[in-house]
């Protein structure tokens, strides 16, 4: 069998139970070599405790986790070949930064100069030459952040796990390290393992995701996968604003489908792909930026509807109108991009107008 | 607005308090040393005059090293021996994982609150029932048991008060429990060791009562003392033994506190000692 036959993490129907408390229920997914991988979602949705798990602080309840075809049942945290940097960072205060990033080495044997030869060419990929003998007090939050990279990096991990590290910094130093950690993962070629509630990091990071719900998994594919195409409305809404029409299926022949929807109108359907039957109760689901805005009447009537506007956020490269449309009680956002300093942007509450869409606008999802 | 924040405005009639109340604590001590030099043999104002005779006399006397000695020994000992099981209760109660820990502590700190007398005698009628002859062995024994709470009380802060995801990160990069302790956990609590030395050391050498009943004749320095406050001409003299012993003590006490939070995080540092 050669190496690439297997991913290099796979979770196999893992359960995790605390007393009665099914944190994770029923949860498999796969996690190919050197690719970026995050589970995203709200707090309490049993992402850390899925990672604490493949790092082999938590116990599974039912399932088994492998690691490059390895199964972990009864592998110590000490004996996993992957390696974590934790949300606290978890530097050693006791150590300078040297000593935390050859703290794993102890058992390798290796001579003093080989160690901190390799202590410093983790401090030049983390961008920290020099700073091998400060004291970890010493440092700053996003230095922190590096030294822990650089220590569980230095092990040569199959899989880094990440718990939410970005969740400390400030915006700006945040924004910057996730492009440092894309370059980081693509430079060393390990497969990271990224625990986040951050849609938006998850969105910029990752080749994968595996959106997260109450212990199960709601769907696992690419960002724009996730984003285009969500599969239910859960994550619809986690990522991104999604604006709901509730309509129903009428399927008039083998080939032609259309849904009565809220708002919309009659909207035809590609009968050969909706997986719902005649008459059954649908979500048609349009994101705001898909949506064109005029305000003069469009000269087709076909994939438009008139309304008002109720009121406007203004987000500095874009703004959101929230639009009332006749037979839908919650409005419409549409996200206009602000590309001209001042041209028409501004919309008087009130203020009739017109939107319309494409036909690949919209994706159906179940009525849940 | 009066200068300075709202909480730290100056308070006179606080101030006031704190002074008496620290009057009422040590002006009583303060009449060991300062009868310590008086040449008079008797402890009467008005003071006659100044003198270190009585300290020099000390030098003379046989029983007080070997007291001297004796103490030390077992406060080494209890020091050691208390800070140890103090080390493995603490670490084993900030773990959370052990069941009941609330009411262990509890029975664990008992010995703070049970008379001294009522400890002692009990040890006594132990002692004897089983047919061990009183020593300094002995002494040392009532001695652990009157340390261990301050050993815990002084270790267990350092043990809660850091972040265990060290723990975790030190297993996570190849290290098992028994490496985890010795390169990490201990470092780091490290400080609070040395201060739970100090601390029940000096609880030790200053014990009298667990020393009255389970001393047999190897007096310590506070029997000694006792023993020699039968003779008046001899008082003095214990004045100034007693004057260097609360001076040591002080010392000691004031390490122990300042090794106690050095190295504690910051803000760990910023709760416990405001």
């Amino acid at each position: 069998m050669t190496p690439d036959d297997h991913p290099m993490i796979s979770v196999r129907n893992v359960d995790k139970r605390f007393g009665t408390f099914h944190a994770i229920t029923d949860v498999s997914l796969d996690i190919q070599r050197a690719e970026f991988f995050s589970l995203l979602g709200a707090s309490g949705c049993g992402k850390t405790t899925l990672l604490r798990m493949i790092a082999g602080f938590e116990s599974t309840s039912g399932g088994s986790i492998l690691i490059d075809g390895q199964p972990m049942d009864d592998v110590p945290p000490h004996q996993r070949p992957v390696n974590m940097v934790f949300q606290s960072y978890a530097i050693f205060p006791h150590l300078s930064v040297r000593d935390n990033i050859a703290y794993g080495l102890r058992k390798q044997k290796l001579s003093r100069a080989k160690r901190y030869d390799m202590v410093e060419d983790m401090l030049d990929l983390i961008k920290l030459p020099g700073y091998s003998t400060r004291r970890a007090n010493e440092l700053s939050g996003g230095q922190r952040q590096r030294v822990a990279l650089a220590r569980a990096l230095i092990m040569r991990p199959k899989a880094l796990l990440l718990d939410e590290p970005l969740g400390a910094l400030d915006r700006q130093l945040r924004e910057q390290m996730q492009l440092e950690l894309r370059a980081l993962q693509k430079s060393v070629g390990v497969t990271f393992v990224l625990v986040t509630h951050d849609q938006e990091e998850a969105l910029t990071l990752s080749d994968k995701i595996a959106v997260m719900s109450a212990g199960q998994v709601l769907q696992i594919d690419t960002p724009a996968g996730l984003y285009e195409n969500p599969k239910c409305r859960a994550v619809a809404s986690f990522i991104g604003h999604m604006n709901f029409f509730a309509g129903k299926v009428s399927r008039s022949g083998p080939m032609r489908a259309e849904i009565e929807a809220e708002g919309l109108g009659r909207i035809p359907v590609d009968a050969g792909t909706l997986r719902h039957p005649d008459g059954a109760r649908v979500l048609v689901a349009m994101r705001p930026e898909k949506l064109v805005l005029s305000l003069t009447p469009p000269e087709t009537t076909e994939n438009t509807m008139a309304g008002t506007v109720l009121t406007t956020t203004y987000m500095g490269e874009r703004r959101q109108h929230y639009i009332g449309i006749n037979g839908k009680s919650d409005p419409v956002a549409v996200s206009i991009s602000n590309q001209r300093r001042t041209a028409m942007h501004d919309l008087d509450q009130g203020q009739k107008v017109w939107l319309s869409w494409p036909d690949d606008a919209y994706v159906v999802l179940d009525d849940a | 607005m009066k200068p300075g924040t709202y909480i730290s405005q100056p308070n006179s009639a606080l101030r006031l308090y704190a002074v008496l109340f620290m009057a009422f604590i040590y002006l009583p001590l303060l009449i060991l040393p300062v009868f310590s030099f008086n040449s008079g043999l008797y402890v009467k104002f008005p003071l006659e005059d100044f003198t270190f005779n009585w300290y020099l006399a000390l030098q003379d006397r046989e029983p007080v090293f070997a007291a001297l000695g004796n103490s030390i020994r077992v406060g080494v000992t209890v020091s050691i021996i208390s800070t140890v099981i103090g080390v493995f209760a603490a670490k084993a109660i900030a773990r959370g994982r052990l069941p009941g820990s609330g009411p262990i502590v509890g029975v664990i700190m008992l010995p703070l609150v049970v008379p001294g007398i009522i400890f002692g005698v009990a040890l006594l009628i132990l002692m004897s029932r089983l047919g061990i002859t009183l020593s300094l062995y002995t002494v040392t024994l009532g001695h652990i048991v009157v340390c261990l709470p301050f050993a815990i009380a002084t270790l267990l802060p350092r043990f809660e008060g850091f972040d265990h995801s060290m723990e975790e990160a030190s297993a996570d990069l190849g290290e098992n429990g028994w490496f985890t302790f010795w390169r990490i956990t201990f470092p780091i609590v490290a400080p609070g060791v040395v201060a739970s030395l100090l601390m029940c050391f000096t609880i030790s050498f200053d014990e009298f009562i667990m020393a009255f009943f389970l001393g047999g004749t190897n007096a310590t320095l506070p029997m000694y003392i006792w023993g020699q406050l039968r003779f008046p001409t001899q008082f003095p003299s214990m004045l100034a033994l007693s004057s260097l012993i609360i001076l040591t003590s002080f010392i000691v006490v004031f390490l122990a506190l300042w090794m106690g939070r050095a190295g504690l995080p910051k803000s760990v540092q910023a709760e416990i000692f405001k």
